[in-house]
């Protein structure tokens, strides 16, 4: 019995020593999301429209659809509808498939879902992460999508950063980005705004999903009075089986 | 006779209602001594309904083209009134079919369900299954993400791997060279119709011989062998409604507590459940660095990469994967065990049957991480005991030291 107890153990212990085998990755920064600050999504919104919806569409996404986040349809008129002339209309942009690949080796992918297939870490660190490199052809790299075919949209605000590099072992890996010529806001200030984009970018891969978790605490809120009510139905059936 | 009796009796005379209505509820009797894991096989036909209406309301919106696919799935998350909640229901469904068959499976393996008189209710139950291995990976092409396309794209390659046809019938199982349009379409009407149809016919079938036979239980020990000689109503028999039915309802919501956790709260399940890969939309240029299944697939999946080419042919590893689950067909003669319930079942069924679980479930873990030479040592350890526990069975059962099962149901 006491073999049969360690074959056992060992049988249980080979998953976990099987995921001690798996692979690494590149740390990412925490996103600050927060779908309840209605500000920070207004204002993500806004750099949304103006940085990103110009070689990026958002073909699943409707102006309209603002009004989720506390705009007004004057608002979404006013402020943000620069390629549409309806707030019904969806995010799309006039340049085509074809140009896109021309001019940046890649089309700009469409972001509507961008924050569900990146995730909102990996969005707040690459639009923090670009850095000169003078062997690129946009004269912009980045941290965690190295050759990337996008140029820092942002550099305006952020700045230009260069690269620290650390010798580990045999070859030499960025350790950290420093600050070369100062943006028109504090990195402090850029991190903030990049937050507000990506907390954007992650509310409208999911416009609903706000509504989603409300109705959830209702749906198990009845369902938990549902459960008293068929246990005690329940006993009282089974009393007379024995 | 009041004028519901008149009615009763006149449907009576012409359709077998209240027959039925007494042989398949009423008057059907279950042993009374059904535990925790009786709920799986009630909860998996509530999920197949679940999953059949929800996909009717989805058909009315989707649009089986790969130019529109990807897009239909977004419009429906977000311009469909409740087609999120609809589309969510159905991929959660999708996964929590899995988790209970998985549990209704395992079910019968512990209480030796599928032994004679009940070889027909496995068989048909192992159908149901590949059924709905089928259904599931021909209805993740459909929203055309990156995962669907290229998951496709690594299962229909499998059938290339078949000596001599395999290409063309690669080729014909597509419609195309690669998976495009007309797979798309040709998915989604198996989807939506074909399958469907078969799945409710072998459940039917299923229900049908359980009725005839009747259940087995925890202990599984005959409950007709021991009637009332008055009434001939097995003694540890109990009417399914309304004992059954009141119990089950406790379990729905139970079930539906924690599809509904899932559904509001985590509807990716981390991943697991929505692979992120897939909000990408098809890219036929583009291959995924990693491609997994989903999860209720991973366990076959690592079987098949567990083997190695022979003579630069997948071939075997294809053999295997299906002999994995050739092999359940079989179960009812494979074990050669005086008694059916674990119960009563000595130490060595025990320890197989434990080792088996640890291999599925580490299977399943592997078939979800890249191809690395360790892991594939792990899944080939794995493999082996999967199939020794098949393949060694009529001898580890006849050799085991049993216990003597008990006359009637213990509690």
């Amino acid at each position: 019995m006491k073999r049969v107890k360690n074959f056992l153990f060992l049988l249980l212990a080979m998953p976990a020593l099987a995921m001690a085998a798996g692979g690494h990755s590149v740390p990412l920064d925490k996103a600050p999301v927060n779908l309840a600050d209605q500000d920070s999504l207004q204002r993500g919104a806004r750099m949304f429209v103006n940085y990103c919806l110009n070689c990026h569409s958002a073909s699943a996404m409707r102006y309209s659809r603002l009004e989720d986040i506390g705009l007004t349809e004057d608002q979404i008129k006013e402020n943000l509808l620069f390629s549409a002339e309806k707030p019904g209309e969806l995010m799309k942009i006039g340049m085509t498939k074809v140009d896109g690949k021309a001019w940046f080796g890649a089309t700009p992918p469409d972001l509507s879902v961008i924050a569900r297939s990146r995730g909102a870490d990996w969005l707040y660190t690459y639009l923090r992460g670009f850095y000169r490199d003078d062997s690129r052809a946009t004269g912009w790299n980045n941290t965690v999508f190295d050759k990337v075919g996008m140029p820092h949209v942002m550099w305006s605000l952020q700045g230009e950063m260069v690269p620290v590099y650390k010798k580990e072992g045999e070859h030499e890996t960025i350790a950290r980005l420093e600050l070369a010529k100062p943006g028109s806001v504090t990195l402090a200030e850029y991190d903030a705004m990049v937050g507000d984009l990506v907390n954007y970018l992650v509310w409208m891969g999911e416009p609903a999903q706000v509504q989603r978790k409300q109705l959830g605490v209702i749906v198990l809120l009845f369902l938990a009075g549902f459960f008293v009510v068929a246990y005690y139905l329940k006993k009282e059936f089974w009393k007379d089986v024995h | 006779m009041s004028a519901m009796q008149k009615l009763m009796g006149w449907i009576d005379d012409r359709l077998p209602l209240t027959a039925t209505y007494k042989a398949h509820l009423s008057e059907y009797y279950a042993p009374k001594n059904f535990n925790f894991w009786y709920f799986f096989g009630s909860l998996a036909l509530l999920v197949l309904v679940i999953q059949i209406v929800t996909g009717i309301f989805l058909t009315m919106n989707y649009k089986p083209d790969s130019e529109l696919a990807f897009l239909s799935v977004e419009y429906i998350m977000r311009d469909v009134e409740w087609g999120w909640l609809i589309r969510y229901i159905h991929s959660t469904g999708a996964s929590m079919f899995f988790v209970v068959v998985y549990l209704h499976m395992f079910r019968g393996l512990m209480y030796g369900s599928y032994r004679k008189p009940r070889e027909l209710i496995w068989i048909f139950g192992v159908l149901i299954y590949l059924m709905l291995m089928a259904e599931a990976f021909l209805g993740y092409l459909l929203p055309w993400g990156q995962m669907s396309y290229w998951g496709a794209q690594v299962i229909v390659n499998l059938f290339a791997a078949v000596p001599i046809i395999g290409e063309d019938l690669s080729i014909w199982i597509r419609g195309d060279y690669v998976i495009g349009d007309a797979t798309l379409n040709r998915f989604f009407a198996f989807h939506v119709i074909a399958l469907p149809l078969v799945l409710l016919a072998l459940v039917m079938v299923h229900l049908v011989a359980l009725h005839e036979v009747g259940s087995n239980n925890p202990d599984g020990v005959e409950i007709k062998k021991k009637k009332d000689p008055k009434t001939g109503i097995p003694l540890d028999g109990i009417p399914f409604h309304p004992y059954y039915t009141v119990k089950d309802i406790v379990g729905v919501i139970v079930f539906l507590m924690v599809f509904s956790a899932i559904l509001f709260f985590a509807p990716e399940m981390g991943g697991y459940f929505l692979e992120a890969a897939n909000f990408v939309p098809a890219d036929p240029l583009k291959t995924p660095e990693h491609i997994a299944p989903l999860w209720y697939f991973t366990p076959f999946y690592a079987i098949l990469r567990a083997v190695p080419p022979l003579f630069g042919s997948q071939f075997p590893g294809v053999v295997a994967m299906g002999m994995s689950i050739v092999l359940l067909f079989f179960l009812p003669w494979l074990d050669r065990s005086k008694v059916k319930s674990i119960r009563y079942r000595g130490p060595i069924y025990k320890a197989f049957l434990a080792a088996f679980i640890v291999s599925f479930v580490g299977l399943g873990y592997l078939g979800l991480l890249p191809s690395t030479p360790v892991a594939t040592i792990f899944a080939q350890v794995f493999s082996v005991i999967y199939f020794l526990f098949f393949l060694l069975m009529p001898w580890y059962t006849s050799i085991d030291k049993t216990k003597p099962e008990p006359e009637r149901v213990t509690g």
